[in-house]
């Protein structure tokens, strides 16, 4: 896997961690507005990372979630367990 | 349901080829405090949580615990996809080998399977949420131990942010626990 890619992906991986993180804690603190407004910021933000990044290597999501290129690009190689 | 992501949670490197260290992994694979023991508990004791908070954090912790055991599939299975048989023979991983080939199965570091005897769902939130919060230190203690046993940086990076989920799972747990009691004592007014 290329440097860009790896850099890309790695964006995605920062911004969807720190969602994650969020998520957990609005889980148990549902009033906390400033958090609540991170998340939402972070969200659009990670929605824009996975569209560049879709269009440059497929899509990151099943069940139509992501769009595909002909030809169906999500059995690419690699896989997360390979990459 | 579910969606799958195509990727991991957290970048793993491994920078060696180690087969007794795979099989050491394979304890979080497919052990009693393990991540498949985790995801399975905490999605099983779901549903007759009684506030949704205790709901959500059941269902978004047990998704990150199968991201988690993704990852320590990855782990396992990048310290031996390169090993040639010689290097696989004599090591702890030779058993595993025999059956399974390079392929990771939950089974845990001694080669025991498997079983949904190492989680509980008791109808009861209180008793739960005491069981996730000791799964959770459980976890952290297994972590620990590995990351003794690593002499591969990448691996113990991974290991490292991986007992440091178990540190905030076990936070959002206890929080969570003190949602259920003030729950539970709320007195109804009519």
């Amino acid at each position: 896997m290329d440097n860009k890619r790896r850099n890309m992906l790695e964006e995605i991986q920062a911004v969807g961690f720190v969602l994650i993180e969020l998520n957990l804690y609005l889980d148990t603190h549902p009033n906390d507005e400033r958090a609540l407004r991170e998340f939402n910021t972070y969200s659009q933000q990670l929605k824009r990372l996975r569209t560049q990044y879709e269009a440059q290597y497929g899509p990151l999501l099943n069940s139509g979630l992501s769009p595909s290129q002909f030809p169906w690009k999500w059995i690419n190689e690699p896989w997360p367990w390979d990459m | 349901m579910w969606v799958y992501e195509k990727k991991l949670e957290y970048p793993v490197r491994v920078d060696t080829c180690n087969p007794a260290l795979a099989q050491m992994i394979l304890e979080q694979f497919g052990g009693a405090d393990g991540e498949l023991a985790a995801a399975l508990r905490y999605l099983t004791q779901r549903y007759y949580m009684p506030i949704g908070e205790a709901k959500a954090i059941l269902t978004d912790i047990g998704t990150e615990e199968l991201a988690h055991w993704e990852m320590i599939a990855t782990l396992a299975w990048k310290l031996v996809k390169d090993a040639p048989v010689t290097k696989i023979k004599g090591t702890p991983f030779e058993a595993h080998f025999a059956d399974h080939g390079r392929n990771p199965f939950p089974h845990n570091a001694a080669g025991n399977p498997f079983s949904a005897t190492y989680f509980n769902a008791k109808s009861d939130p209180i008793a739960d949420m005491h069981e996730n919060m000791a799964a959770e230190e459980k976890a952290r203690a297994t972590y620990e131990h590995l990351i003794q046993l690593s002499d591969d940086p990448g691996v113990t990076d991974t290991l490292r942010f991986l007992r440091q989920r178990e540190v905030v799972h076990f936070q959002r747990f206890g929080e969570t626990l003190e949602l259920l009691k003030e729950h539970k004592e709320r007195k109804p007014f009519y």
